[in-house]
């Protein structure tokens, strides 16, 4: 698109911003449509687990427009600020966690070469700037002025910040196994059979995938770990004094995050836009996606990736609705004790793998079978 | 001391995070009912509870002073409103029991067959809301689908889903409807095999373990010194429930109904259904036990009821109506405590010769399980309050009465 | 045991203090003056044979006729009758044990009746005795927390004394 655009108009950085105003305002579409459709699903879902329906009035027998009719409703809402709030911050606070859960979309690659921004260090990108959402929580809890919303502030920092460590430590495995943190290349390498795909690639990956999701689970603040919005405890934790609009945005910062946990989830081990067959390949599509029956293949792959992708929010959905929560000093037991040990030695074991049976155990194992046969030719051969 | 008006007392302003004072209610999701509990808190320890009780305070024993027994028949439902026939059972014994007045074996069978499912219902609201306190929505909402159940056979008996008013004095209101005993049946046969989901959701779950397994752990000589009785009581092993062990005029009740006590006895529960084990880190008077217990008496309700059905039957003759309105009460006083789900549950009747009684007096189980709070939640988490409180499974109206 | 055997167990070392007794009634009671309430308490919760380890209920009952007529009728003078209700888990026994006390403190009507409390011996007083001060007015000495429990901290008068009258206004909310 920026090449399109710079033939068109003169500056080059005018068509560099226009491009990226449109990439953005698409993405911004993106983050939103699948905040309004993970709403509706977590409703759909948690009333299934729970024997009842959700949503069937509103837009027809499945209740598709409860969350834009939700939506409306708390944008009419009155805008309360307590008395006691940092007003600055506390208007400031719903804005930083939506920027930094949306920005992430902006490295994370739907297809193949479709994704906003292609950057070589793609993964270090996403953790970081994933990181950047806790400070909106933490402002949100301490401007807001009273006392609950300061104990899920705290909380919460506590909990994100941790398990950014074993969150970081798993997604090294495929970058390790890749030789790079290019997101795009490391959905590439996963190309063809679903074998290929990084969790079946050895056992430690194997291991490494469930230590993700838990850290996963963890860093976007879902049940069993959603102490910071403890309903049955800290009345609504920092969310309390948020109502409205803002409220609004914090949650469609958690949603949006959901989604980007699981689409990194989906490209790092799961074979991002790779499905378990390939379709394309045997149809002898072709990869690229400039020419029309790459495209196709394309759409293919984007297909795939939704696909992954909502299945591990509806298993995150389902998680929430089945267990318990955690108390804050088990959460942090959990990250320090499991993950982070687990993590490190499943990061070890895959460096080992790596180094000793690069290709796989099926490759590892043909290659010694073939050196093996070599050599009891050779000497026969000689003998000859 | 001066009986003039006192000063509340000022909390403070200023938001400190050393040491904090934390108001948990009146109005809060967890604290099941209006509870105000005031946590001083170092961190996410609490150091101290008090809890202040009082927002639902009704006057009822004052009403009780200018009200014939029938009429106060319905004041006794709001008391422990989830498990309103054990309450109107409560009154109706005792007023019974002032008049030396004994019902007929129908009778008796009936008010098995309704204060068993009214316990039942008790304690699935008690095993699920506790769930919800620890962030378990599912089984909330499965128990209260078999709830509904039971409230639709209420409504069928007497045409209300919570304020039954349907256990007398001398009797009930009205015989069972035609077809009862059968849905009631089927209720039973549909509902035995759903308690293993919840099991499987809360009793057995790991996290579930892990939130109430060696929490709260209430030692049986602090639990009969405070008062504590019923579930609480008997979650820390101690073999005490007045269906067996208390006055004739209670345990009469429940001659001839085979069924087992709930509490740990050399190390072990009751055997006679396949309930799940204990798990290794729950601790004897702790929140997980005092949970299961509820659990296993679900299970012991069920077969009641069932014997009862079968009694009912069986028994011949009529079931007792319901003693006059306005006639004379005898000079006396009598107290009587029944094992409601939630505890033992006392009513004092004094008379002096009028259809109105000269006092009356309501004994709760909650109140006195509430007063083992402040000992119970000294130096554990904020998060263990609610588990806590939750697992003392309180109702406010038996409270603050 | 029952309550006349009991009655006979205390007799021995508590004699000046029980007054009477009523063994045929449908609840029987040991009365007791108020002055050796602690220690008669104590000495039921801690001898083995007697073991009452169960505080149910502290009942405090208000015997007073603001009727002039109906007052003339009445059996003994004004007074405030507090019940105890105890059993034993291990022994299987109950009693009720009674008090009398005056309406007032040294017949001064702002001063309420004083008793020794027995939250000392059975934990569950602590809360039962809150109870009987806010709603029938009588202090109890020795008491770790004596105010209020189910009135607000700043009412007035004692609800379930006969001749209580609802305030008129309280705190802008008018009652009558």
């Amino acid at each position: 698109m920026t090449e399109l655009l710079t033939n068109i108009l003169s500056p080059s950085w005018l068509a560099y911003a226009i491009a990226a105003a449109i990439q953005c305002a698409l993405l911004l579409v993106v983050a939103l449509a699948s905040a309004a459709v993970f709403i509706w699903l977590e409703r759909k879902v948690s009333a299934r687990i729970q024997d009842r329906l959700g949503p069937t009035r509103v837009g027809g027998r499945f209740g598709w427009l409860q969350p834009p009719a939700d939506g409306l409703k708390l944008l009419c809402k009155e805008d309360i600020i307590p008395a006691a709030a940092d007003r600055l911050l506390f208007r400031v606070a719903p804005y930083i966690s939506f920027c930094s859960a949306f920005c992430v979309f902006l490295a994370l690659p739907f297809a193949n070469g479709w994704v906003a921004l292609r950057l070589d260090v793609g993964v270090f990108f996403i953790l970081a700037v994933a990181g950047i959402e806790v400070f909106g929580v933490i402002l949100g809890g301490y401007a807001s002025g009273s006392k609950w919303s300061l104990y899920g502030a705290m909380r919460e920092a506590a909990q994100v910040v941790s398990y950014e460590v074993p969150l970081a430590l798993c997604v090294v495995v495929p970058v390790l196994l890749t030789g790079s943190m290019d997101l795009v290349e490391i959905g590439n390498r996963q190309a063809g059979w679903f074998t290929n795909w990084y969790v079946l690639h050895d056992p430690f990956t194997f291991v490494t995938f469930w230590v993700y999701a838990t850290c996963a689970v963890a860093s976007t603040n879902r049940a069993p770990f959603d102490l910071a919005e403890a309903e049955s405890e800290l009345v609504a934790g920092f969310l309390t004094e948020y109502s409205g609009f803002r409220w609004v945005i914090f949650f469609m910062a958690e949603y949006a995050s959901m989604f980007v946990v699981s689409g990194l989830a989906a490209v790092l081990f799961l074979g991002g836009w790779n499905g378990p067959i390939p379709i394309a390949g045997l149809l002898h599509l072709g990869s690229d996606p400039d020419t029309a029956t790459g495209f196709i293949a394309n759409l293919l792959g984007l297909g795939n990736f939704l696909i992954k992708t909502v299945a591990g929010v509806t298993c995150v959905i389902w998680l929430r609705w089945t267990l318990p929560r955690l108390r804050i000093d088990q959460v942090m037991t959990t990250c320090l004790k499991y993950c982070v040990p687990l993590a490190s030695a499943m990061l070890a074991g895959a460096v080992l793998w790596t180094y000793l049976c690069p290709g796989g155990l099926i490759a590892r194992a043909r290659h010694s079978l073939t050196i093996a046969a070599e050599q009891q030719h050779a000497p026969t051969q000689e003998r000859k | 001391m001066f009986s003039e008006r006192v000063q509340p007392e000022n909390v403070e302003f200023d938001v400190h995070t050393d040491e904090m004072l934390i108001n948990m209610g009146p109005q809060h999701p967890s604290t099941h009912g209006v509870l105000r509990l005031v946590l001083r808190t170092d961190g996410e320890i609490v150091t101290e509870v008090t809890p202040h009780i009082g927002y639902l305070h009704r006057c009822v024993e004052k009403i009780g002073e200018n009200l014939t027994p029938r009429q106060f028949l319905p004041y006794t439902d709001r008391l422990d409103y989830l498990a309103g026939m054990n309450m109107n059972l409560g009154w109706a014994l005792t007023v019974e029991k002032l008049l030396g007045l004994k019902v007929s074996e129908k009778t008796r069978h009936l008010r098995v067959i309704v204060a068993e499912l009214s316990r039942i219902a008790s304690h699935l609201v008690a095993a699920c809301c506790y769930g919800l306190d620890l962030g378990s929505f599912t089984p909330f909402m499965w128990a209260f689908r078999e709830r509904e159940l039971i409230l639709n056979l209420f409504e069928d008996l007497c045409g209300t889903r919570l304020t039954y008013s349907y256990i007398t004095v001398g009797g009930v209101t009205d015989d069972l409807p035609a077809g009862w005993l059968q849905k009631c049946a089927t209720f039973l046969d549909q509902f035995e095999p759903v308690i293993d989901e919840f099991h499987a959701v809360l009793t057995s779950n790991a996290v579930f373990i892990r939130r109430t397994a060696g929490i709260g752990v209430l030692s049986p000589t602090m639990a009969l010194d405070y008062g504590c009785t019923g579930p609480v009581l008997r979650g820390s092993g101690v073999d005490w429930d007045l269906r067996r062990d208390g006055e004739p005029f209670c345990t009469e009740m429940y001659e001839d109904y085979t069924y087992q006590v709930i509490a740990e006895t050399d190390g072990k529960y009751p055997q006679d259904h396949p309930y799940p084990p204990v798990p290794p880190a729950a601790r004897l008077g702790d929140c997980w036990h005092r949970f299961y217990v509820r659990m296993l008496e679900v299970v012991q309700s069920a077969f009641l009821v069932r014997q009862a059905m079968e009694k009912y039957a069986q028994a011949g003759g009529k079931v007792d109506e319901p003693f006059p309105l306005k006639k004379k009460l005898p000079k006396g006083e009598a107290y009587l405590e029944t094992e409601a789900p939630k505890g033992q549950m006392g009513f004092m009747i004094i008379s002096d010769g009028s259809p109105v009684p000269y006092r009356v007096r309501v004994r709760s189980s909650s109140f006195c399980n509430l007063s083992v709070t402040s000992e119970l939640c000294r130096g554990v988490l904020v998060a263990d309050v609610p588990a806590i409180v939750g697992s003392l499974d309180l109702v406010l109206g038996e409270i603050d009465r | 045991m029952n309550a006349q055997s009991i009655h006979a167990r205390l007799s021995r070392p508590f004699r000046p203090w029980l007054v009477a007794g009523d063994f045929e009634a449908i609840d029987p009671w040991i009365e007791v003056k108020r002055e050796g309430l602690p220690d008669i308490a104590r000495y039921l919760r801690d001898q083995r044979d007697l073991w009452f380890d169960l505080l149910h209920c502290i009942t405090g009952v208000d015997h007073f006729e603001p009727d002039q007529q109906k007052a003339a009728q009445m059996e003994r003078p004004p007074h405030i009758e507090l019940i105890y209700h105890l059993s034993s888990t291990t022994h299987r026994h109950r009693l009720a044990l009674k008090t009398r006390v005056p309406r007032f403190l040294e017949e001064e009507p702002s001063r309420l009746p004083e008793v020794s409390s027995v939250s000392s011996v059975w934990s569950a007083a602590e809360w039962h005795e809150r109870e009987v001060f806010d709603l029938c007015g009588v202090f109890f000495l020795n008491h770790p927390d004596m105010r209020r429990i189910l009135c607000p901290e700043d009412w007035v008068g004692h609800p379930l004394r006969r001749d209580y009258r609802l305030p008129a206004e309280y705190h802008g909310i008018q009652s009558r």
